[in-house]
């Protein structure tokens, strides 16, 4: 057992590592023009190549902005199956991306409409406090019922809720807008640039360092509030932490990407599944990788599929999320009857 | 300040703001085995989880050798103090090993990695409670049992002053109840470990605790030495026993017993008839039971079942008069059960009995 984990650790993270560069450079290479590896080396050594704009201010930001966010979701949906010991939670299930949508599409129609500028800044706090909105309903209802199956229905409901808002600030909202809107909704990592990324990648390193460094406290959350507080953790501490963190994540990601789903429910458990341990220090930056290759991947799909039409990045996430869904619920039924 | 190395001073307790005991105040000494008992509901749990700081208290202070244990810091008192809740343990993938390492949790570092003696401890605590042998088991396929001795080994490799259990031995068989608080007395001896703990088995609780503490519902009946708290009668009032009794001189329970007028006489004596009372209480027949002493084995099962028992003083010979009365009973009685193949020197009167039931024609049953 012991010599099995040796080995198992190291090789999952040098394959997930392996993996986010790999769909990395086919992420830059693919695409309606394609572009050598061998050019893109080049272009990042300084010589001038032929597709040099495509390559650094169209498919590279966007490459980068895939890995963030998806390891943001990754790591957003582990947050949160720890916090509500729920194994379906993710941002997208509990109402918390539609949250953070509908107040982007708000401060989008509002101010756009009124030509004031939107700055990426801005974008991710009307996305967190739109995320935290959600989350705190969330809250509240757990208080109130004990039961995971009904959180789940209170977080689409919720959702629900929100979407529908955002459908009424889109009928009042001017065409141009709805174009944008619309396309935003969808979700999508298109039309990212440099300083998007460099925003987004300060965001979620920070909170990526805050939530490495409170894995010992949720390795004690883990095993229940109780235990957890007979082992001196600051719960209520532990938990408005928790939510702000994974407010913050899904906020960075609603605001750039739009709301994407199953990625933050799949991404832990399949990284779970082959680590074959929950433990929080291994499973953060795991999750991170994990959702890395899965949204690159996801993209990847997105753009080329039916190219020149682009798909939203929702709609493949979904066709390989939702079966992994699928394969957690029977499993955990397998466990329950073995 | 205090002057016991445990105490709760006024201590309050209850859920959200509505007290359910008021004003406990109680002493421990170091390396005492603390238990307490009282009926379901009536707030052991609830006064566990208040001492352990799971449950704010809504009055009053637990003080820990001279300090507010209110005020320690969460390090500090996971040091001091280790827990078995009733509560289940959530875990997902871990191993028993692991879980008896997540003890260690107050003494590791930021990250939570083990040290050397990290693991020493946590062999330690496994080979105590033995469970070494489950260390690779996945905490959630083994026994309830199994699982509650890993969540001892658990609280012990934390080496803590002081140990809260709530109904530790719930799913233990009896060779690992023996065991366990077995465990627990030799950790007092080498640690002078302190222990507050509920059992549900008075039996046990009698045999290993310092002090009993009663509760029942709103107040802390008595606390005190087991055989202060454990009066005649004392049990039957705290747990308002209406079906069956409990006798606590010689711990032993019995189910109600069947009324109306005695149809069989039963002849026991040193131990031979208690499995047939509990026979005839089983098949609803009212039996008399004689002639008995009062510090015989039998006489307690007896005392509880027989519609009729005829008793003579303990240590005496019987009289003439018992043993007429006793005729006089078996005369209404259509069977004699006689459980006894000699008899002693003071209790020859049971013989002459056993033949006087001959004489008079009645159906007489030899139990083996």
């Amino acid at each position: 057992m012991q010599r099995t984990k040796h080995i198992r650790y190291p090789v999952v993270f040098l394959s997930l590592a392996a993996g986010v560069i790999l769909f990395l450079i086919l992420n830059v290479c693919i695409g309606s023009v394609k572009i050598p590896a061998a050019d893109i080396l080049a272009s990042i050594g300084g010589k001038e190549v032929e597709q040099s704009r495509i390559l650094w201010d169209i498919r590279m930001p966007r490459a980068m902005a895939a890995m963030i966010l998806g390891g943001a979701l990754g790591l957003s949906g582990y947050l949160l199956q720890t916090f509500f010991h729920n194994p379906i939670a993710s941002p997208f299930v509990l109402g918390i991306s539609s949250g953070a949508k509908m107040t982007v599409s708000l401060v989008m129609v509002f101010l756009m409409g009124r030509r004031f500028p939107v700055t990426s800044a801005m974008m991710i706090f009307a996305a967190f406090v739109g995320a935290m909105i959600s989350m705190g309903f969330v809250l509240l209802m757990s208080r109130r019922i004990e039961q995971m199956s009904l959180l789940v229905v209170s977080g689409i409901m919720i959702g629900y809720i929100c979407s529908a808002i955002t459908e009424l600030v889109v009928t009042f909202a001017s065409d141009a807008e709805i174009v944008n809107l619309h396309n935003w909704s969808r979700g999508s990592f298109s039309g990212i640039t440099w300083e998007n990324v460099a925003v987004m990648a300060w965001v979620v390193a920070v909170t990526f360092i805050a939530v490495f460094l409170m894995t010992k406290p949720l390795s004690a959350y883990q095993l229940g509030e109780g235990y957890a507080k007979n082992m001196g953790v600051n719960i209520r501490l532990l938990r408005v932490l928790l939510v702000v963190l994974s407010s913050i994540l899904s906020g960075c990601i609603v605001a750039f990407a739009g709301p994407i789903s199953f990625v933050g429910i799949a991404v832990p458990h399949l990284v779970k599944s082959a680590l074959n341990t929950a433990k929080p220090i291994l499973m953060i930056p795991a999750c991170f990788l994990g959702g890395s290759i899965f949204c690159l991947f996801c993209d990847l799909l997105a753009r080329t599929m039916f190219a020149p039409t682009e798909l939203g990045i929702s709609t493949v996430t979904a066709i390989f999320g939702a079966p992994v869904v699928l394969w957690v619920m029977v499993q955990r039924k397998k466990e329950r009857t073995a | 300040m205090s002057t016991y190395y445990f105490q709760t001073e006024n201590m309050t307790v209850g859920y959200e703001k509505r007290p359910l005991i008021e004003r406990i105040t109680i002493g421990v000494e170091k390396g005492e085995i603390v238990t307490l008992i009282g009926p379901n509901g009536a707030g052991k749990s609830t006064v566990l989880k208040s001492i352990a700081r799971q449950l704010a208290l809504l009055g009053g202070t637990v003080w820990l050798d001279g300090r507010d244990v209110n005020a320690m810091s969460g390090t500090e008192l996971s040091r001091n103090m280790a827990v078995v809740l009733t509560e289940k343990l959530r875990t997902e993938l871990m191993t028993c090993e692991d879980v008896v390492a997540t003890g260690r949790y107050p003494y590791t570092g930021r990250f939570g990695i083990l040290s050397e003696t990290d693991r020493m401890a946590v062999a330690e605590a496994m080979e105590l409670v033995q469970v070494t042998y489950l260390r690779d088991q996945d905490f959630t396929r083994i026994s309830d049992g199994q699982r509650q001795r890993v969540m001892l080994a658990r609280c012990l490799c934390q080496e803590p002053e002081i140990l809260i259990l709530d109904e530790p031995t719930s799913y233990l068989d009896i060779k690992y109840k023996l065991e366990f608080l077995s465990i627990l007395q030799e950790m007092r001896r080498k640690k002078k470990l302190t222990v507050i703990m509920s059992l549900h088995e008075l039996e046990l609780a009698v045999r290993v605790s310092d002090k009993i503490l009663c509760i029942d519902g709103s107040r802390v009946d008595r606390f005190g030495a087991p055989e202060k708290v454990f009066t005649p009668g004392y049990l039957t009032r705290l747990f308002s026993i209406t079906s069956g009794s409990y006798d606590e001189a010689s711990e032993s329970m019995e189910l109600e017993p069947v009324k109306g007028e005695p149809k069989v006489f039963v002849i026991g004596g040193g131990g031979t008839g208690k499995q047939v009372y509990r026979r005839l209480q089983r098949q609803a027949v009212p039996f008399a039971a004689g002639i008995l002493f009062p510090n015989d084995l039998d006489y307690p099962a007896a005392k509880a079942l027989a519609s009729r028992i005829i008793e003579t003083g303990s240590f005496e010979p019987i009289t003439e008069d018992k043993l007429q009365e006793a005729r006089q009973v078996l005369d209404c009685c259509s069977q004699v059960i006689c459980c006894k193949k000699e008899f002693g020197t003071l209790e020859q009167a049971n013989r002459l009995l056993l033949e006087y039931a001959v004489r008079q024609r009645k159906e007489i049953v030899a139990e083996e």
